[in-house]
């Protein structure tokens, strides 16, 4: 159970009860995915890839139109997700619209963390307990478990509304 | 009555340029990252699927690493891939043959 931070109420939208420091840590992400989403290369970046991946294997003149065709609506609809959470930060109550929007943002997140991290199946987070404090993998790893949790959290709410 | 007509058959040519309207198939890939009760939430939300076929799909994707999800005109699924990429899965399309 996750303590119920997220709820849905009587009149259909949902309340959101987040510990300070959970705000905190969420507040610097949309900025952080929005500088990558931006300004990042797909060339050099595994991260960008993973996010907007190639509609087949091996058919390249395919690959080169779909993207054409829908990397500008992706990358829109990307931006858009991370500026309603950014807009709706420290709200109390959300829509649902606006908590679907939580989750696109959250879930991009954790692509661009688990593929930064190299995170397999079996991870856990023994993995990254040897690891120095100060390594910045720690830290991205906490970030991760959070968003993993928060995320989880979220789809059980909102899988449970239907 | 009966007709004397002859009947017209058509018959391939066997050298056609254009490619017949083949059936296309949408393959969702196994990934470490995205979350189980997330592949089954997108699943339901993007086909209407129940839950019950929309979590038999993803452990499918889960156990033997893929899975076909959708299938139709090369349009429909072009726009089936492209929904399954705004919400992060890694998902292609082929042709079913």
């Amino acid at each position: 159970m996750a303590f119920g931070r997220v709820k849905r109420t009587s009149k259909g939208d949902y309340r959101v009860r987040l510990p300070e420091g959970e705000r905190e840590l969420l507040r610097a992400l949309p900025g952080q995915l929005r500088e990558l989403l931006t300004t990042g290369d797909p060339t050099t970046d595994a991260a960008l890839r993973r996010l907007f991946p190639t509609p087949t294997m091996d058919d390249e003149a395919m690959n080169a139109e779909y993207e054409r065709l829908t990397r500008g609506d992706l990358l829109e609809e990307r931006l858009a997700a991370l500026d309603t959470m950014e807009r709706t930060l420290e709200a109390e109550r959300l829509t649902e619209d606006e908590l679907v929007a939580w989750l696109s943002a959250i879930n991009d997140l954790r692509l661009v963390f688990g593929v930064r991290l190299g995170v397999t199946e079996e991870a856990t987070a023994e993995d990254f307990a040897g690891l120095p404090d100060d390594d910045p993998a720690v830290q991205m790893y906490t970030v991760y478990s959070y968003l993993t949790f928060l995320e989880d959290h979220v789809v059980g709410v909102l899988a449970g509304a239907r | 009555m009966s007709t004397t007509a002859p009947v017209e058959v058509e018959r391939p040519t066997g050298d056609e340029v254009t490619e017949p309207d083949v059936p296309w198939i949408v393959i969702v890939w196994n990934d470490p990252i995205n979350l189980m009760s997330y592949v089954v939430y997108v699943f339901q939300k993007l086909f209407g699927y129940s839950r019950e076929k929309a979590t038999r799909l993803m452990l499918d994707v889960h156990h033997k690493g893929k899975a076909v999800v959708s299938n139709g005109g090369r349009e429909k699924c072009e726009f089936d891939v492209s929904r399954l990429h705004a919400h992060g899965l890694w998902a292609t399309m082929q042709k079913d043959r």
